[in-house]
C-alpha cells in the first residue's frame, strides 16, 4: 500500500508490517495444528481402549462365559454367570428403584421449585452429588446399612447403586421440561386441568424421550460402577439371587480377577470388560439417536 | 375433558376458584387431594436429595469419630499407616490423590481446550457432530475398563518407552534423576495421573466447548473484522469472556479426578510409602486405599481412619465442586443479560 510512497522509512515500515503479519499468521497456524493434535490426542485414546478391549476380550469370550458360574484359581472351566447375573439383577432394581425419585424431584425443581430457596439448593447438591466420588456413597450405605445388620448384602449393593441414579434422573428430567413452552401448561390450565394432571399428561408427556434417555444413562452409568458395590454387596462365588447374602456383579468380578496373578482369571477379566464396554456404549448410543430422532 | 368446557368457559372463574369449588356437577371427579398428593410427593423426592447429603455427611464424621478423637487434624500430616500396630495417618493417601490429580490437570487442561478449540472454530460442521459424540463416549467408558487397560496395555508401554529412556537420560542429576528412579514395571503416579487425565479430558473439553459456544458470535465477528486471526479471536475475545466457566470446567474435571477410584486403584500399587519422591514408583489415593483395605478392616481405629480419609476426600471435592458450580452459574447469568 504505502509502497507508492516508496521513501526509505515507509519500506522499512512495510517490512516490519509483513514480517509482524507473517509472523501472526504463523502463530495461528501453530496454534490450530496444536488443537488438531490434541482432537487426534483425545480420539486415539478412545480407538486405542476399544480396541484391546474387543481383541483381548473377544479372546476370552465364550458360550461357558454365560453359562457356568466363576471358577477357582486355575481351572479351565469358568465363567462370570453368576456375575452377570447379580449385575443385571442389582441395576434393574436400582434403576426402578431410582428413577420414580429421580423423576418427582426433577418435576419438583422444574415445575414447582423453579426459584424457589429449596429448588435452587436442592439444584446445586444434585449438582454436587453427580460428580461425587462414588466411593464415598458406597461408605454411607456402609454405615447406614451393612454396619447396622452386620452383613454384606445384595439388598446394599442395590441401594448404593440407586444413590447414584437419582441425581443423573433428576438432572436429565428437569433439564427436558423446561424445555417444554409455557403456552402448552397454560393452554392445559385453560382447560381447568388441574397441576398434577397437566405435569403428568401434558409436560412429562412431551419430555418422555428426554426423560427415558436420561434413564438409560443412568442404567449405562451403573453398569459400570464398582466402587459403590467394594463393601456393599461384596462379591460371591456362587449363584444366588437372594438379595440378603451378598451378591456377584460383572465389575467387582472384573476388579478382583484382573488383579490376580491367575491367567484364566485375567481372561475371564477381559471378557468381563468387553461385555460391559459394548453395553454400555451400546446404551449411550441408543439414548443419543433416541432423543435426536425424538426432537 | 372437552366435555366440560362449555360449563367451564360460561362463568369466568379464576384456576383456583375451579380447583377449590368443584361447583357440585357430575362432571369428571376433581379429586382435590390429587393435587396435594402430588406436589408433596415431588417436594419429598426433593428433599430426599438434601437429606442424602446431610446423611452422607453425618454418616461419615460419625463413622469417623474414634480416629477424629484420637488424631484431630493432625491426622492429615502423619504419615505412618501401620494396621499392626494401630496407628495411623493419612499423608501418603492425600499426597497421592493431589499428585495424580495435579499430574491429570496438567495433560487434561491444555488438550481438552485443543479440543473445544477445534470443535467451536476448526471443525467443518458434518464433523462436529461424530466428534462431539465421540468424545462423549469416552467419558461413558466405565473407569473399571481404563484400569484394566491401563494396569495390561499401558502400563508396560509406558515404562518401557517413557520411564527407562527418561531414567538413561537423568542418571545421577540430583533431582530429576529422583523422579523418573524405581522399578520399571509401568504402576505408580505416573500411569495413574495419565490414566486420569484420559478419563477427565472429555468432561473438561466439553463444558468449554459448551461455554465457548455461549461467547456472542457479534464479538467475534468484530474482532475478524478487524482482521484477526483465529487463534487471536479466541486467545483474546472468546478466552477472556468465558474465563470463570473455563475455569469451572477445570474445576470439575478436577473434582472427577480426585474422586475417581477404580482406574487409580488398578495402576497406583497401593503401598503407603513417602520415602521415593519418583513419579514411577508405587504409591497409594485415598480412593484406592478405601477400596482395597475398607472391606477387610476390622471394626475400630482402622476402619475408622478410612472412614475418615473418606470425609477429608467429600469435603475436598465437594469445595472443588461447589467453586466450579458457581463459576459456571456466574458465566450464565452474564449469558442471560
Amino acid at each position: 500500500m504505502s509502497t507508492v510512497m516508496s521513501t526509505s522509512s515507509s519500506s522499512a515500515l512495510h517490512a516490519s508490517r509483513v514480517a509482524m503479519h507473517r509472523r501472526r499468521k504463523w502463530i495461528n497456524h501453530f496454534a490450530l495444528l496444536m488443537s488438531m493434535a490434541a482432537m487426534a490426542f483425545g480420539l486415539i485414546w478412545l480407538i486405542w481402549i476399544l480396541f484391546e478391549t474387543i481383541r483381548l476380550g473377544l479372546g476370552g469370550l465364550s458360550l461357558m462365559t454365560f453359562t457356568e458360574m466363576t471358577p477357582p484359581p486355575q481351572e479351565e472351566v469358568g465363567g462370570l454367570a453368576n456375575a452377570i447375573m447379580g449385575s443385571l439383577l442389582m441395576v434393574s432394581l436400582a434403576t426402578l428403584l431410582g428413577t420414580p425419585i429421580g423423576v418427582m424431584a426433577g418435576v419438583y425443581l422444574a415445575e414447582y421449585g423453579r426459584s424457589s430457596w429449596l429448588g435452587n439448593t436442592t439444584r446445586f447438591i444434585n449438582d454436587i452429588l453427580l460428580s461425587a466420588p462414588s466411593i464415598v456413597i458406597g461408605l454411607f450405605i456402609y454405615s447406614v446399612w451393612v454396619s447396622r445388620f452386620k452383613s454384606f448384602s445384595g439388598l446394599a449393593g442395590v441401594l448404593a447403586l440407586t444413590l447414584i441414579v437419582i441425581p443423573v434422573v433428576i438432572r436429565t428430567t428437569e433439564n427436558m421440561l423446561s424445555l417444554i413452552p409455557n403456552a402448552m401448561r397454560e393452554a392445559a390450565y385453560a382447560l381447568g386441568t388441574p397441576k398434577w394432571k397437566v405435569i403428568l399428561s401434558i409436560t412429562l408427556k412431551s419430555a418422555r424421550a428426554g426423560v427415558i434417555t436420561g434413564v438409560l444413562l443412568a442404567i449405562a452409568r451403573i453398569s459400570g460402577e464398582t466402587a459403590p458395590l467394594l463393601f456393599t454387596a461384596l462379591s460371591n462365588q456362587f449363584w444366588t439371587t437372594n438379595l440378603n447374602e451378598p451378591m456377584a456383579s460383572l465389575p467387582v468380578t472384573i476388579f478382583k480377577f484382573a488383579m490376580s496373578p491367575y491367567e484364566n482369571w485375567q481372561k475371564l477379566a477381559w471378557a468381563g470388560v468387553f461385555l460391559i464396554t459394548i453395553g454400555v456404549l451400546a446404551l449411550n448410543v441408543i439414548a443419543r439417536t433416541f432423543l435426536r430422532n425424538k426432537h | 375433558m372437552a366435555a366440560t368446557l362449555p360449563a367451564d368457559s360460561s362463568q369466568p372463574v379464576s384456576r383456583k376458584m375451579v380447583k377449590s369449588s368443584g361447583s357440585g356437577q357430575p362432571r369428571v371427579s376433581r379429586k382435590p387431594w390429587a393435587d396435594a398428593l402430588f406436589a408433596l410427593m415431588a417436594k419429598g423426592s426433593a428433599l430426599l436429595t438434601l437429606a442424602l447429603l446431610i446423611g452422607i455427611i453425618v454418616s461419615l464424621i460419625g463413622g469417623a469419630m474414634p480416629a477424629i478423637r484420637e488424631y484431630g487434624l493432625s491426622f492429615l500430616w502423619r504419615s505412618e499407616w501401620d494396621p499392626v500396630e494401630n496407628r495411623y495417618g493419612g499423608l501418603v493417601m492425600i499426597y497421592g490423590t493431589m499428585m495424580t490429580s495435579i499430574i491429570a490437570l496438567l495433560i487434561a487442561v491444555p488438550v481438552s481446550f485443543g479440543i473445544a478449540l477445534f470443535l467451536t472454530e476448526l471443525s467443518p460442521s458434518w464433523l462436529k457432530r461424530p466428534l462431539g459424540i465421540a468424545v462423549e463416549l469416552l467419558a461413558a467408558v466405565p473407569s473399571i475398563v481404563y484400569g484394566m487397560w491401563g494396569l495390561m496395555v499401558f502400563g508396560p508401554l509406558l515404562s518401557e518407552y517413557v520411564q527407562m529412556p527418561l531414567q538413561g537420560l537423568f542418571q545421577g542429576v540430583p533431582v530429576l534423576g529422583e523422579l523418573f528412579s524405581g522399578p520399571p514395571v509401568g504402576i505408580g503416579l505416573m500411569s495413574a495421573g495419565i490414566i486420569l487425565a484420559i478419563m477427565i479430558i472429555p468432561f473438561i473439553a466439553s463444558v468449554m466447548r459448551d461455554v465457548f459456544e455461549v461467547t456472542p458470535p457479534m464479538l467475534k465477528e468484530s474482532a475478524y473484522g478487524l482482521g484477526s486471526t483465529t487463534w487471536e479471536v479466541v486467545s483474546k475475545v472468546v478466552l477472556p469472556y468465558t474465563k470463570a466457566g473455563v475455569v469451572g470446567g477445570v474445576m470439575l474435571g478436577l473434582g472427577r479426578a480426585l474422586g475417581e477410584t477404580m482406574a487409580v486403584t488398578f495402576v497406583i500399587g497401593n503401598m503407603n510409602q513417602l520415602n521415593s519422591l519418583s513419579l514411577f514408583e508405587a504409591a497409594n489415593s485415598i480412593t484406592s486405599a478405601l477400596a482395597n483395605e475398607f472391606a477387610e478392616a476390622g471394626e475400630g481405629l482402622h476402619q475408622a481412619s478410612l472412614i475418615y480419609l473418606g470425609l477429608v476426600l467429600f469435603f475436598i471435592t465437594f469445595v472443588v465442586l461447589s467453586f466450579s458450580k458457581l463459576l459456571l452459574a456466574q458465566l450464565k447469568k452474564r449469558e442471560g443479560r
